[in-house]
């Protein structure tokens, strides 16, 4: 796709030289169509965390908003430290610097305990076949998977879902009580609510908190694409990463003793695919391209005085890789051409730093984070057709966007650190895309007033429209593949496997009898099955390229392993 | 007996530093994955806050002061003027404070790993067998420490840190720990079973300790290649 310049292209500020130019894969979610179905949730927790010690662990969840979220009030920094503050102008980690955090090895005064998140439980289905011939018809009672005891549920991982709770719970909203600490009062009686969807991932910040504060250095940015990874072999266990993210989005295994967190299905992005919760997310509301950005800058921007001014502080970060300067800047830097092609074709750049309608989530936490927001319209149409209004007139929205201050004070709280400005032109844009896409498909003349209203022409309205409405798979997701991937020795062959297998950690593996909420495996029968397998895996070795190294898992009988699932050892020994 | 004690104070403190440390290079050759505290924070937060402080640091300065009592010749503190008495008194407060803090705070930790429904499921094996050789050392040393307040007591330092100095010297003065009370051999006994359990059990952790962290950049930055790599070497 080719784009003419933007007038509002990345702005290098002023003349600023270029400095280490990295790029990151980063993420942009259009709330606007998020349906709070959770897929995204199911299909990730399915692919990561579906293990006994991660039970409670959603690396990926949707909040509804106003809410307390998950875990429970974790926006509250005066209580949980998480992110950055400024100290006398240089930025520290809002727990404490080095010697403050190993202080506190022993016991993290600020880690959630598992109330915080909730307490998983499965229920004794057993007895709804083995209680005895009664007058009661048998009930399975929840069981908490933490220490097998009898347990209420009291909380779960989406308890107040769809405003669920009602006024009393969603009072405990860290938002809505900075709010009010300002003299904002929010209607939460449901007539007159008002309410969104917030799925949420890791944030892969450039200036990650949870890095900070790891003693053992196992958390880590990955040059290549920005990825935060916890290195499972060096983690000791230290849980100062669960309560160092603001975002609480580092989980911590309570079988295993190590911290997990979203990975951005790296896997997945090496190859050029999509992350699981975007590749299944229903609305087709995720947006995944890379980001370039001056590595230099981030320490600067991270560190503004006014907590407003980061929004702004973090697009400045940003490069434009159309500008040739930049291109050139960034293969010194060692990305290869096809990323910095894959920058300028990226659907993320184009909402974050030329559209302008995504927005960062929480960038007072000083973390620069990386997965964007386009914040929601739908509240203010919908309240404007209650009140008879014709929802998408022009006149009537921008009045109204303006008019309903209450949304936007609270996505202030939630995108800009309470700076309505920002959010108030997105919906502005949004808003304007709605009624000049109404008309044409009124088959009414084109009203380039409205685009140009909003600061756009009539071209990029319509790319826009088309980037956030049609959201064709291959404009959404623009993921080059990966870049250290050196020509594969035969050595190296076995080595194919996942690097996050092993007992316990967080790479698909069974261990009888552990697996979460699964049967024990049915053992047996795997030696008389064994030879043929390896007689069918031959043959399709000898067939061809195409299907080696493949597993087909559909005439697999689901007992013992199925040929070829896993990478050979050396000297033909399975591994 | 002269057997018994040559096997106990000449050949088997060889053996398990032999254990120790071979142990603990395997396990971390191996089982690398498994080097963590295996915190149960996550189940119990209120009785760990104040044990699991209470139990490290009180264990902290009780290794300091066995750095200073075993490794530093009587010889040497007299030198510099440091009297006997003075000496010992200070041994008998700030050692006993630190063993009794060491022993509360894991009076404590143990309480809640009995009482503490998730907790004490989360138990290994290994820490049903360290747990109470833990204490049992820490009640051995509080106790030795304890019997240095009569006056004319045993003088460790003239014999068993006479003894432990020597085992490094590969020429291990058995005599000097033969002559040792009860409770001071029962306690280097208790030690040797410790320092042997060491590196099959969660205490691999104390090698973790995180010093680098205090001279390191904040974020860490890490190529995808190195990774690769380090992987291909664990395996």
């Amino acid at each position: 796709m080719t784009r003419t310049p933007h007038k509002h292209s990345e702005r290098r500020s002023g003349s600023a030289p270029i400095g280490r130019v990295m790029a990151q894969v980063a993420m942009v979610m259009n709330l606007d169509k998020c349906i709070g179905c959770h897929t995204c949730s199911v299909t990730c927790k399915q692919t990561w965390t579906n293990r006994a010690g991660t039970e409670y662990a959603w690396f990926n969840n949707v909040e509804t908003r106003p809410g307390q979220g998950y875990p429970r009030g974790h926006e509250d920094q005066d209580r949980w430290k998480g992110g950055w503050r400024l100290k006398h102008g240089r930025l520290v980690p809002r727990s404490g610097g080095r010697a403050r955090r190993l202080a506190r090895l022993f016991a993290n005064p600020e880690l959630p305990t598992l109330d915080d998140y909730y307490e998983p439980w499965t229920y004794d289905y057993e007895t709804l076949t083995s209680a005895p011939l009664g007058d009661d018809v048998p009930t399975a009672r929840p069981r908490s998977l933490i220490n097998g005891a009898e347990t209420e549920i009291t909380w779960g991982p989406n308890w107040d879902d769809d405003l669920g709770g009602g006024p009393a719970r969603l009072a405990a909203d860290p938002v809505l009580k900075q709010l009010e600490r300002v003299g904002q009062k929010v209607r939460l009686e449901y007539e007159q609510a008002f309410m969104f969807y917030l799925p949420r991932i890791c944030e892969h910040c450039l200036n990650p908190s949870c890095v900070a504060v790891c003693p053992s250095g196992a958390l880590y940015k990955r040059i290549e694409d920005g990825i935060v990874l916890v290195d499972q072999d060096r983690c000791r266990g230290w849980r100062m990463c669960v309560s160092g993210c603001p975002y609480k989005k580092v989980y911590f295994n309570h079988r295993t003793g190590k911290a997990e967190k979203c990975t951005l299905c790296y896997p997945r992005i090496e190859a050029g695919e999509p992350t699981v919760c975007s590749e299944t997310c229903v609305g087709r509301l995720r947006y995944l391209g890379i980001m370039l950005y001056d590595a230099d800058r981030v320490g600067r921007a991270a560190a503004v005085e006014d907590e407003q001014e980061l929004y702004e502080a973090q697009l400045d970060c940003f490069l434009d890789p159309h500008d040739p300067e930049v291109a050139r800047a960034a293969e010194e830097s060692g990305i290869p051409h096809d990323w910095v092609t894959a920058a300028r074709r990226s659907p993320v750049r184009a909402l974050i730093s030329d559209y302008r309608i995504a927005l960062p989530l929480h960038p007072e936490y000083r973390t620069m984070p990386m997965v964007w927001y386009v914040p929601p319209l739908s509240p203010v149409v919908e309240a404007l057709s209650k009140d008879g209004h014709d929802g998408e007139d022009p006149a009537n929205l921008f009045g109204a966007i303006d008019a309903l201050r209450i949304p936007l004070e609270y996505l202030a709280g939630l995108f800009t650190a309470g700076d309505t400005g920002p959010v108030e032109a997105a919906l502005c844009r949004l808003a304007a895309m709605r009624s000049y896409m109404r008309r044409i498909n009124l088959g009414q003349e084109r009203d380039c007033s409205l685009a140009a209203a909003v600061g756009l022409d009539a071209e990029r309205m319509e790319e826009m429209y088309r980037l956030l409405a049609l959201a064709k798979y291959e404009e959404r997701y623009v993921i080059p593949t990966s870049y250290t991937g050196q020509v594969p020795d035969p050595d190296a062959a076995a080595d194919t496997g996942c690097g996050l297998d092993g007992e316990g950690g967080p790479g698909m593996y069974e261990r009888p009898g552990e697996t979460f909420h699964a049967l024990a495996p049915a053992v047996g029968r795997q030696d008389g099955e064994g030879g043929e397998n390896e007689a069918d895996e031959e043959d399709g070795e000898l067939a061809g390229s195409a299907t080696r190294g493949r597993v087909n898992l559909l005439n697999w009988d689901g007992r013992g392993r199925p040929a070829g699932l896993f990478p050979r050892r050396r000297g033909g020994e399975r591994a | 007996m002269n057997h018994l004690h040559i096997a106990l104070w000449g050949v088997l403190p060889y053996l398990v530093l032999a254990l120790f440390v071979g142990g603990s290079a395997w396990r971390y050759r191996y089982d690398r994955f498994g080097f963590t505290t295996r915190s149960s924070q996550l189940y119990e937060s209120r009785l760990l806050r104040v044990g699991g402080p209470l139990f490290h640091y009180g264990l902290f300065l009780v290794l300091g002061g066995h750095v200073v009592g075993l490794l530093i010749p009587e010889g040497l503190t007299d030198r510099l003027g440091v009297s006997e008495g003075f000496y010992h008194l200070n041994a008998l407060l700030v050692g006993g404070a630190a063993g009794l803090a060491a022993v509360a705070g894991l009076a404590v930790l143990l309480w809640r790993r009995l009482r503490v429904r998730a907790v004490r499921a989360a138990t290994s094996r290994s820490d049903r067998a360290v747990y109470p050789v833990l204490l049992a050392v820490l009640l051995a040393g509080l106790t030795a420490t304890a019997s240095g307040a009569a006056a004319g007591s045993y003088d460790y330092r003239l014999g068993v840190s006479v003894w432990f100095r020597s085992l490094f010297l590969l020429d291990p003065d058995v005599a000097a720990m033969r002559g040792a009370p009860l409770v001071y051999q029962l306690h280097a006994l208790l030690a040797m079973a410790l320092f042997g359990l060491w590196p099959f059990s969660r205490l691999v952790h104390a090698f973790a300790a995180p010093l680098g962290y205090l001279a390191r950049p904040y974020i860490v930055y890490r190529s995808r290649a190195s990774s690769a790599a380090a992987q291909r070497g664990a395996r």
